[in-house]
């Protein structure tokens, strides 16, 4: 049956996608088949969810090695999740992606940005799906490796540092995760996950445990953009193309979330986490400081990427502060929140690069007006900006609710307290884009008129319903997000 | 357990710290890339290493063997040095574009022809 090699050919498929490419050396062709095979990813990864939602995790051995001894594919209902979020965006950013890229890139390289682009789709199914922690580290580095790649196909020359300087923080950070996965199998003696669990709790020396988390959250974080390790992200996110904007934004720091939550959920278990080790305090306070101080740079910001860039940071700490209550709760809310910002964030990214498709960039001072010469995008911008502020009936409501009812829960009263004095904040960062594009004339000079092509302008915006509909009808993503963390934290010790 | 008995770790650590120390502490780009790979270089020690048993063979069963090294710690390395030789070469790549475009290769200089634009 076909369908029993779902697991694996999530990955493989793209990454046989991208060399067919290259060999093709058609930018057309190219994006023919980046749209059919991300197409087919979405396909695969919603049967995949269905199945292991039914029937519990779905193991998958490679070359037919039984686990431990092979590579082993899991899916459960966490990454199935994951993978599903990463070839939905993927899949919404293709149509988008053939005006976009005709526009900001030479026609000459455009093959070789769909082939990147799979191999970072790849790279991303990989990581989520696997159950193996070194071949996670493998799929981590496709999908860096071609991010780095992407970052400098922008057109500011500035995008050369941008993904130079991504290149030295996330090659540490993964670094950083290799030897965590290393001192981790010096004392188990394996490499399986689910294996791993079993023998840790075995282990009566704990000092290398210790010793291997400390390097896995910090190298983690580093891909997460964990505040104070997310310096890397506003350039990165700023100079990239903005479908690759967009992409990174949506999927590649989620899945790195996710990744951690493996680790911590699955291989140590919450108890060792978050009541033999002070994981949770730590990264209950670089939240709150993503929070405030993250929130508070995007406001100053003179760029709208840039803003939504430091947004990012400040979101992503919603989410970690979902992770530090270590309960499935919390880690549900996390999960949700995964899913929400990433719809959120993926649909105002794309907006962005509408705009800058017709005015020409993204800084402020030429979006002045915008609301005149684009209502459309604008206006689904604001919804946008309304679900990273968690107003009620947006995407971004409803994690923040599940993220607040968990702090409840706990007893962590300053935490509720966190989460509703930053989204002002959010309201303060939105609020610059309504301010320049309603209450602003436009300049005098402004180059074209009108929306963006239906190609761009469709994708964004059935994204912006999207957010709308996930924010009036919560209960889908919350119902998966609660499994996903039951699914997490089930295989705990 | 003694100092010499944990000479390996001893080694790992100062490559460790010596990569990383270059990759903060160096302002020019292609310095920071043979940091980066001082730094991944010693991830290969520390699994490496402790892989290797004295006396001990690769593990094929036949007699006249008793003792094996164990081999996936190689397997593994093979493949980190592979993304490690991908890493250098895309690292140099954009540092051989960045010289195209600001016409410097010095971080202190990129920034401050950074800064001159805005």
């Amino acid at each position: 049956m076909l369908a029993d090699h779902f697991p694996v050919l999530l990955a493989v498929v793209p990454l046989i996608a991208a060399p067919a490419i290259v060999v093709a050396r058609s930018g057309f062709l190219g994006w023919v088949v980046a749209l059919v095979v991300s197409a087919a990813t979405v396909a695969m990864s919603a049967a995949l969810l269905a199945r292991a939602t039914v029937s519990g995790p779905i193991s998958y051995a490679i070359g037919s090695w039984p686990p431990p001894w092979g590579i082993e594919y899991r899916v459960d209902a966490a990454n199935a999740l994951v993978a599903l979020l990463v070839s939905g965006m993927a899949f919404i950013a293709m149509p988008y992606a053939r005006r976009s890229v005709a526009a900001e890139i030479e026609q000459g390289r455009h093959y070789l940005f769909y082939a990147l682009l799979m191999l970072c789709l790849s790279g991303l199914l990989g990581m989520a799906l696997t159950g193996d922690a070194f071949n996670l580290f493998v799929f981590l580095e496709i999908s860096s490796l071609s991010t780095y790649a992407l970052i400098a196909m922008g057109r500011n020359r500035r995008a050369l540092t941008a993904a130079y300087q991504y290149l030295i923080l996330g090659t540490t950070g993964a670094t950083f995760y290799v030897i965590g996965i290393g001192l981790l199998y010096l004392v188990t003696g394996t490499l399986n996950f689910v294996d791993m669990a079993a023998r840790l709790a075995l282990v009566t020396d704990t000092r290398p445990l210790v010793a291997g988390l400390a390097f896995i959250t910090v190298g983690i974080g580093l891909k997460l953009a964990l505040f104070p390790l997310h310096a890397w992200l506003p350039n990165a996110y700023t100079y990239a193309p903005s479908v690759v904007s967009a992409f990174l934004a949506a999927t590649a720091t989620k899945v790195a979330i996710y990744v951690l939550m493996r680790v911590y959920f699955s291989v140590y278990g919450i108890d060792a986490v978050f009541r033999d080790m002070p994981i949770g305090p730590v990264l209950a306070v670089l939240s709150v400081a993503a929070l405030f101080i993250a929130s508070a740079t995007a406001i100053v910001q003179a760029d709208l990427k840039r803003l939504l860039a430091y947004s990012s940071v400040g979101q992503i700490g919603y989410i970690t502060l979902g992770i530090s209550l270590g309960s499935v709760p919390g880690l549900a809310a996390a999960m949700a929140h995964v899913v929400n910002h990433g719809v959120t964030k993926a649909a105002l990214f794309l907006l962005a690069g509408a705009m800058a498709l017709r005015v020409g960039g993204t800084g402020f001072e030429r979006l002045a007006g915008l609301g005149r010469t684009m209502p459309v995008a604008s206006f689904a911008f604001v919804v946008g900006g309304l679900s990273l502020i968690g107003v009620p009936g947006t995407a971004g409501f409803a994690s923040k609710w599940a993220l607040v009812s968990a702090a409840i829960a706990a007893g962590k009263w300053w935490m509720v307290a966190a989460v509703l004095l930053s989204s002002l904040l959010a309201v303060a960062y939105v609020w610059r884009f309504v301010e320049c594009a309603y209450f602003r004339d436009p300049p005098a000079d402004a180059p074209k008129r009108g929306e963006a092509p239906l190609e761009m302008t469709g994708p964004a915006l059935a994204l912006t319903v999207l957010v709308v509909v996930l924010g009036l009808h919560a209960t889908p993503v919350l119902e998966a997000a609660t499994r996903a963390a039951q699914a997490l934290a089930g295989v705990a010790r | 357990m003694s100092l010499f008995g944990h000479f390996s770790y001893w080694a790992t650590v100062f490559l460790l710290m010596t990569g990383l120390y270059i990759v903060i502490a160096r302002g020019n780009l292609v310095k920071k890339l043979v940091g980066l790979g001082i730094f991944q270089t010693s991830v290969y020690l520390l699994y490496v290493a402790p892989g290797k048993l004295i006396g001990g063979t690769a593990p094929i069963v036949g007699p006249g063997f008793t003792l094996y090294s164990n081999p996936l710690p190689q397997v593994l390395i093979l493949t980190a040095i592979v993304v490690g030789v991908a890493t250098l070469a895309l690292g140099l790549a954009l540092v051989v574009r960045i010289r195209e475009a600001y016409g410097t290769v010095e971080e202190d200089e990129l920034l401050a022809l950074d800064a001159q634009e805005d």
